[in-house]
């Protein structure tokens, strides 16, 4: 079939009068048509795994979709219902607040923890590679299991963390049942795991920053904070600008952590939009109202990505 | 030359969608195979399957029995009620069965002859849905109060019957490393699970959250951890947490079900027993929710497999085969006279047999709309025992979502 194709016009036109001109049009025809079979994969791939649940989700955000639309396949139409039931609900403002708290504070504490890691690994020391590959452990770790053990850690009444608070006199912190301590709780395990992501990006960010730069900033007098304030954060900030916009989309929707930890709870005081959602479709079987809520989720997400994708094609222009 | 390449790239590049496009679709079981979907874990299993042999035999089938995890079961059985690929027999949690039967995707089991006669009201009314019987639970369980034998001797008390008795009870016991009581009061529906008792005894319902008997047992479940005779902890354990805690000596009593029975005999050095849980006052009916899973028939496009199917849950849930699975399982058999031999057999599930034939169903009342209240419940329960509300707030509160 492909021999019939790539060689079967050609008596034809040998045949035409017209000379050369639509030779090379069926030419560039039969070129551009390979190129665009060459793209149907990765366009079908796209649309298939990512077009139609996106349309799928935002239709479903519309819909009375219960465990009834399942069998019989009827989901009525119900416009914006399920979005005024969702914002009217005295839930969703926590949900937001936690949910704004949540990235806000994991983000920070990532960045900052992450990039102090990758300034001090810069330092050429014995089995520095070693300890830094060691610190992509949280990252490898299935995140259920990572939970398990933090949620043991954590634990009020004789979780390791509060009997070594104890041992320098600071009374047991009611971590996970606290509703005023939960979320920092939960943000404290979230910034533990966000920590490799931070750390092994800004690291190979700082790699790049020419050698030669410092050098010639010693002669000028920048060393130390100097140094780092006029040479490495300038010639870092394309790669912190990655690090936080995927980080913040990142946060956004963990749903693992917290539902290991809490579940959202005490008394939906580390309910997010995230955890919300999936309660609502997979506990309530509400998918209709469970579904708006992960649409204004991607907004949300879509937001930062939109963000990401200026501040990525500046940087390429530049 | 060149050409011809990109030419057969581009074909078997787009051939390779087209195979991923059309491969779909699994092979089902023959003719003479039923097909049985349940939640059974890798101990409980071989108990199950020498039932489901003999019953296939009975009915002159094969059958064959696929796993799946009791939280990914509902999106399971979703997925395949919308592909028109749902198993002969269904295994559900007793308070999913009316959901997953309103949806239409069940098959009434008064069309296979089970009517549900010689079951407790609360089995058959937790397989009902609008009149109609669609399945039936051989072995159900509840929730009790398990306690530690040696601790309530040394405090020289007696295990408690009334709620007053419980709370004195739960004081006494409660030592400098050692709680009184735990119990789970998850923001899960195993937390509103074990508040229920409480709710139902004391003659509130759920679909009236704020009456003044609603508030009154919150109160009273709030003081337990307010005075610190429970672990402000119980907030966020599940019921494997509460039961890992009294192993441990953690709590001196805990509330839980007989299905833990198998870990407590594992435990070295604990030497435990259960009584039903407490009433409000001396004379009172305890009103415990209704566990167990149940057996149903799903519709599918095969008339002749579905009455094989029929005939296979009637013979599964009968009383000659509940004794073995309720023993392996730590449960309890839900025919009554079966229930009493098991009874006999051992005084801690002598204690859940008592309890199992006045307990309730939670899709009694609400039907499918249950998952609702559920949530509400263990709302209420979390914005009180954190201390955010007082209890008749916290119900109110719970109640306006």
């Amino acid at each position: 079939m492909t021999t019939t194709l790539a060689a079967g016009p050609a008596p034809v036109v040998a045949a035409s009068d017209t000379g050369t001109d639509p030779r090379r049009r069926r030419a560039r025809l039969r070129e551009r048509t390979a190129q665009w079979l060459f793209l149907v994969p990765a366009i079908g791939y796209v649309l298939v795994f990512f077009g139609y649940p996106i349309v799928k989700n935002l239709v479903m955000g519309s819909q009375d979709y219960t465990v009834r639309t399942f069998v019989s396949g009827e989901a009525p139409w119900v416009g914006l219902d399920n979005y005024v039931e969702v914002v009217s609900s005295s839930l969703f403002r926590t949900t937001v607040l936690n949910t704004a708290l949540f990235t806000i504070g994991s983000i920070v504490g990532q960045f900052v923890i992450g990039l102090l890691f990758a300034l001090f690994f810069q330092r050429r020391f014995p089995l520095g590679n070693v300890l830094r590959s060691l610190l992509l452990l949280p990252w490898l770790l299935p995140m259920i299991a990572g939970t398990a053990v933090w949620k043991w850690i954590l634990d009020q009444d004789g979780g390791i963390l509060n009997e070594a608070l104890g041992t320098v006199g600071i009374a047991p912190v009611h971590w996970l049942t606290s509703p005023d301590v939960a979320l920092v709780a939960v943000i404290m395990v979230n910034v533990w795991v966000g920590i490799p992501f931070n750390m092994t990006l800004l690291y190979s960010g700082l790699q790049n920053i020419p050698d030669e730069l410092y050098e010639a900033g010693a002669l000028d007098g920048a060393t130390g904070g100097k140094a780092f304030r006029h040479i490495t954060w300038p010639n870092l900030r394309p790669v912190v600008s990655v690090v936080l916009v995927l980080g913040v989309i990142y946060t956004l929707k963990v749903l693992d952590i917290i539902l290991g930890l809490t579940g959202g709870g005490p008394a939906n005081a580390t309910q997010t939009l995230a955890t919300d959602s999936y309660r609502r479709s997979f506990q309530e079987f509400s998918f209709g109202t469970g579904a708006a809520v992960s649409n204004i989720l991607i907004v949300v997400s879509l937001v930062f990505a939109v963000v990401y994708l200026r501040a990525n094609r500046r940087a390429v222009d530049e | 030359m060149r050409r011809t390449r990109t030419a057969v790239g581009a074909a078997s590049a787009a051939a390779v969608v087209l195979g991923l496009a059309a491969c779909s679709g699994g092979a089902r079981a023959d003719d003479a195979t039923l097909v049985v979907t349940d939640t059974l874990s890798d101990t409980s299993a071989p108990i199950y399957q020498e039932v489901y042999d003999a019953c296939a035999a009975e009915v002159g089938m094969q059958v064959q029995a696929n796993h799946v995890a009791g939280s990914g079961l509902i999106a399971t059985v979703l997925q395949q009620a919308s592909s028109d690929t749902l198993p002969d027999v269904l295994m559900l949690d007793n308070p999913d069965v009316q959901q997953i039967a309103s949806s239409g995707a069940l098959s009434p089991l008064t069309d296979h002859g089970i009517t549900g006669e010689g079951f407790p009201q609360g089995v058959v009314d937790a397989g009902t849905y609008d009149g109609d019987l669609y399945g039936v639970a051989p072995v159900v369980n509840t929730i009790g109060l398990f306690y530690d034998v040696d601790a309530l001797a040394e405090a020289g008390i007696e295990p408690p019957t009334t709620w007053d008795e419980l709370r004195a009870a739960a004081e006494a016991l409660t030592t400098g490393d050692r709680y009184g009581i735990a119990f789970s009061a998850a923001n899960t529906f195993e937390g509103t699970w074990q508040f229920l008792p409480y709710l139902w005894s004391n003659g509130a319902d759920e679909d009236d959250l704020t009456s003044p008997e609603a508030v009154e047992a919150l109160t009273f479940v709030e003081g337990l951890v307010a005075d610190g005779f429970a672990s402000s902890s119980v907030v966020n354990w599940s019921q494997n947490d509460v039961n890992d805690q009294f192993i441990a000596g953690n709590a001196a009593m805990m509330v839980n079900g007989p299905w833990n029975m198998p870990a407590l005999e594992a435990a070295e050095g604990l030497d435990y027993a259960a009584v039903p849980l407490p009433v409000p006052q001396a004379g009172d009916t305890l009103q415990a929710p209704l566990g167990g899973e149940a057996f149903t028939v799903p519709r599918t496009q095969n008339p002749d497999k579905m009455a094989k199917a029929g005939e296979f849950v009637a013979c599964v849930t009968r009383g000659e085969h509940q004794l073995a699975m309720a023993t392996g399982r730590g449960a309890v058999p839900s025919d009554t006279e079966v229930a009493a031999e098991a009874a006999a057999a051992n005084p801690v599930v002598a204690t859940f047999v008592d309890t199992v034939q006045t307990a309730r169903s939670r899709t009694a009342l609400l039907g499918p709309d249950w998952p609702k209240a559920a949530t509400q419940i263990y709302t209420a329960q979390q914005l009180a025992l954190t201390g955010s509300e007082p209890p008749a707030a916290a119900l109110e509160r719970a109640a306006e979502n």
